[in-house]
């Protein structure tokens, strides 16, 4: 196999990284073990659990299923910039406390960061819309019913707000 | 003590840290000069290892050590027994434990062989391709009924017949009574329960401080005192020098409390060994092999009845498939066993159970842990009993119900937890019938799935009764301390992998204490913290360590008050505790915070009176007499279609009785996550071995887990029978959910299809659409199965 190093600068949370990674480097252990934001995990490495889900130039990904070196030049979000600097919740993340939606909390940030962008393209969901766009992220602990009540809570906030 | 949180919907503790991506989970653990470890594993089930040649890897640039088993020296030995086997007479238990790598012999896909440590994952992964491996394979043992012949193969050599175990319950006289009976049914059912699959895998991570002499290891388990105890023996260290942290742990529902997995016992030796801190993290591949899961049993079952539907007595002779060892000893089996009496009057039952070793992973407690397939077994029966005898079938389930002024009820067999399975108190009609009414049941039985039927539409309804043992011993602790800044620290022995330990614990000495439920903060799963406990599992961290709790802050209650009666001259009984200090009643502005207190009682100076202890504080310990019972029932709707055999969950309702609730948002989080996996295990996942002892599906591509499309909304609610075994009457809750959605779905789906009068029983799970439309048709599947294709 070729390991083959690559030069890459990548913004992250606003913050920018010129870091030198092997070809074969995945974006999940880039985010999580060379720069240390470990709020990203990972599930199944294989695409399916979608907890290790990460937004690139505004778009949910799995981060698991690219390479860091792919990141080059793109932009990325985690759950760490979720919250407002001054520790404000997004209404998201608000919503999940306050109906419930996490026990164990491994499988969250993915969920976070899948349903943050949902909500953005969707700001009037349906409850089976919303069903639709989280069954791409598993969760063991909830049976999902206090996600999707989060995620319509949050929804209905946010059209307050605006 | 003025009630404000205890039974409140109270918004969990621990939720900013996951929200915000703060909590450290184990892989989050970095540490300056970390190794990383990875395994190699067997690739087939059976084998014996004629040679393993690592030398090719060790050379490899980034590789520090490899180890097999030959490189442990003394060090290699087979784990602990973990749950000896209980006390029943005539009992056969042969004890195999599983070992840290395979020597001589290869006994499940997975097992391993040798651990590479490297510079990183990726170069530790490089080198397992490094490694020669010689095997000489061996016939596979998978079959269950094969595996007992005589000229089977055997997975322990010295083990004939593959029989683990053989265990003979009885209560009252089966035989007599079904020489009595007007009704006998026999059949053969098998339930396959599947692998528990948290969101994050396992994982440990181990760090000796030379300096220090002390050993830290962070580690994914459900309970780390018993993984420092021994760790410490193992290593020929002191408890005290063995620091073992659970910390934040991704879901566990059971197989993160096996011990000692082989990884336990490596990465710490190795790490001591190099003197340098160790990682390893299972991916999802090794935990379809490497983590514990449940599997098979095959009940050939018979109950006897009156004509008018009365149970008389029911027999049972099952075989367990215990995997290639059997560490958590009968548990699983036991549970079975015991739960199959469910919440009926049975008083005739005789029940024995083969657990045998077959060349697969290990089986151990999966949420549910072995319940699942008693109630199968019992619900089925039931349901085919009301076919045959026409009788309506929740009616011969409530006909059947122990009443309720029969408690405690004894049932006079062995449970999982050494003692008599008792019932220490219920009410299951009011369940029964809330389930009936929430579900639609006689509109629906009455005509209403008739109409559905008119409009070409396939609905039935499931109802399904069960009920759980939890909250069993020995014992767990808390330790409650009022700080200097008037927050309260609590600290307890078990891990927390989800279930709202930071709320509801605190909620209980918040009350207490008189304290915001904010200001307690609670820290579980650090044995430096908390030094004694049990762990986390059959539904008893709330019940168990919970009442540890109650206890512990009532006695710093009572410290709380004589030193505050001291501080102002006064009588105890003038004061009250609420929002962080201490006031005399009546007499406005006389008070004085808990914060201020906690100093007092830590004086720097001067004598104290014979007899006192510092602080204010307290540890108490909880251990009840034997487990309590809750009890539920849950129906469910579902229409099916006929073509593809697809179903959709058109209403799930499941009522519980938990005693009482501390928080009944927790609670219903915890139904809801149970049902999925009651749902799961029914219809989606299966975990497919072939003959070979090979796993197809070994990824979440194949293993289906259910998403937020299979999981429906559910409808919940609650009776309220308090256990009379703990000062708080509360029952676990844990794992109820996820125990009867087998029985449910056969009896759905046999009622919407009208598989009865198409002469189909449904006597397996899991279930799903390819799976029935070959028991639909099963001249065409024997075809199918026939044809080279």
């Amino acid at each position: 196999m070729s390991n083959e190093r690559h030069t890459i600068v990548v913004t992250v949370n606003g913050q920018r990284y010129a870091r030198e990674v092997e070809s074969r480097l995945l974006l999940s252990d880039f985010i999580r073990h060379d720069l240390l934001l470990a709020g990203t995990h990972v599930g199944c490495e294989h695409g399916v659990c979608g907890a290790c889900t990460v937004q690139l130039d505004g778009l949910p990904v799995r981060s698991c299923l690219m390479f860091a070196a792919q990141a080059d030049g793109h932009e990325i979000r985690t759950v760490e910039a979720l919250a407002s600097p001054q520790d404000e919740f997004h209404p998201l993340q608000q919503a999940m406390h306050d109906a419930h939606g996490l026990q164990c909390g491994y499988c969250t940030p993915g969920i976070l960061m899948t349903m943050t962008a949902f909500l953005d393209a969707h700001p009037s969901p349906s409850e089976p819309g919303v069903r639709e766009a989280l069954s791409g992220n598993l969760c063991r602990c909830t049976g999902y019913q206090h996600i999707v009540d989060a995620v319509l809570l949050a929804a209905e906030r946010m059209r307050g707000a605006r | 003590m003025t009630t404000r949180y205890f039974g409140a919907p109270v918004k969990r503790n621990e939720d900013r840290r996951l929200l915000t991506g703060q909590a450290l989970f184990v892989d989050d653990v970095e540490l300056p000069g970390l190794l990383h470890a990875a395994l190699l594993r067997s690739q087939v089930a059976h084998a014996r290892i004629k040679s393993i040649d690592v030398s090719a890897a060790r050379q490899r640039p980034g590789v520090v050590a490899v180890y097999t088993a030959e490189d442990l020296g003394a060090y290699w030995q087979p784990g602990p027994l973990l749950v000896p086997p209980p006390p029943i007479a005539g009992i056969v238990f042969n004890q195999r434990c599983q070992v840290p790598l395979a020597k001589d012999k290869i006994r499940h896909v997975g097992e391993p062989v040798a651990i590479v440590i490297a510079d990183s994952r990726y170069i530790a992964e490089d080198a397992l391709a490094d490694i020669v491996l010689d095997l000489e394979p061996l016939p596979v043992v998978v079959d269950l009924e094969k595996a007992l012949k005589d000229n089977s193969a055997r997975v322990h050599d010295d083990v004939r017949g593959n029989v683990a175990a053989h265990v003979r319950q009885t209560k009252g006289n089966y035989a007599q009574a079904a020489a009595k009976a007007d009704h006998i049914i026999r059949r053969r059912f098998t339930y396959d329960h599947g692998a528990s699959q948290p969101i994050e895998t396992r994982g440990v991570v181990a760090k000796w401080d030379g300096r220090a002499n002390q050993l830290t290891v962070w580690d994914t388990t459900q309970a780390p005192v018993f993984i420092r105890n021994g760790l410490a023996g193992m290593l020929g260290l002191s408890e005290r020098q063995v620091r073992v942290i659970a910390p934040f742990v991704g879901g566990g529902f059971g197989p993160k409390i096996m011990m000692f997995y082989p990884e336990e016992v490596l990465v710490p030796w190795i790490a001591m060994q190099l003197d340098r801190p160790v990682k390893w993290i299972e991916d999802r591949l090794e935990h379809f092999f490497a983590t514990s899961h449940e599997r098979s049993q095959i009940h050939d079952a018979e109950i006897a009845l009156t004509k008018d539907g009365r149970i008389l007595g029911v027999r049972d002779v099952f075989l367990h498939d215990t995997g290639a060892y059997d560490p958590y000893g009968l548990t699983v089996p036991i549970n079975s066993q015991c739960t199959l009496l469910g919440p009926y009057v049975i008083p005739h039952y005789d029940s024995t159970f083969t657990a045998v070793f077959t060349n697969l992973p290990i089986v151990t407690p999966y949420r549910g842990a072995g319940r699942q397939h008693g109630v199968f077994v019992i619900e089925r029966l039931m349901d085919i009993a009301a076919r045959e005898l026409g009788i309506d079938r929740a009616e011969i389930r409530r006909l059947n119900l122990i009443p309720k002024d029969a408690f405690p009820y004894d049932n006079e067999i062995i449970y999982q937890d050494f003692a008599p399975l008792g019932y220490d108190s219920g009410d299951f009609e009011p369940i029964l019938d809330k389930a009936l009414a929430a579900i639609g049941y006689d509109e629906f039985v009455r005509g209403g799935q008739a109409r559905l039927r008119e409009q070409g539409r396939h609905v039935g309804i499931g109802v399904a009764c069960y009920v759980e043992g939890t909250g069993i011993g020995p014992y767990e602790g808390a330790k409650v301390q009022v700080q200097a800044n008037g927050k309260v620290s609590l600290a307890t022995g078990i891990g927390t992998q989800g279930q709202g330990h930071f709320t509801s614990f605190a909620q209980i000495a918040a009350d207490q204490l008189g304290v915001d439920v904010r200001n307690v903060d609670v820290v579980t799963g650090d044995t430096d913290q908390f030094y004694w406990g049990a762990g986390t599992f059959a539904s008893r961290g709330a019940v168990v360590a919970g009442n540890a709790v109650n206890e512990a802050s009532l006695v710093v209650r009572r410290k709380i008050l004589k030193l505050a009666s001291e501080h102002f001259e006064c009588a105890e009984e003038d004061l009250e505790i609420a929002n962080g200090e201490v006031s005399i009643v009546g007499v406005p502005g006389r008070s004085v915070r808990l914060g201020e207190l906690a100093v007092k009682a830590n004086p720097m100076r001067g004598a104290v009176k014979p007899g006192t202890e510092p602080g204010l504080e307290a540890t108490a310990y909880f251990g009840p007499p034997g487990g309590t019972t809750a009890a539920g029932v849950h129906a469910m709707m579902i229409e099916v279609d006929p073509e593809t055999l697809t179903l959709e969950i058109l209403k799930y309702v499941v009522v519980h009785d938990c005693g009482t609730v501390i928080n009944p948002l927790i609670l219903a989080g915890q139904s809801h996550g149970g049902v999925a996996q009651g749902i799961g295990n029914a219809f989606y996942e299966h975990l497919m071995y072939d003959t070979q002892g090979q796993l197809l599906n070994a990824s979440l591509a194949d293993y289906l887990l259910p998403t937020a499309l299979e999981v429906p909304r559910m409808i919940l609610d609650h009776t309220v029978t308090p256990s009379p075994l703990n000062p708080l009457g509360i029952k676990g809750a844990g794992e109820a959910g996820a125990i009867p959605g087998g029985a449910l779905f056969a009896q759905a789906i046999e009622d919407a299809l009208g598989l009865a009068q198409k002469g189909v029983e449904l006597r397996e799970i899991p279930l799903s659409p390819n799976r029935l439309w070959e028991l639909l048709n099963p001249d065409a599947a024997a075809l199918g199965e026939a044809s080279p294709s």
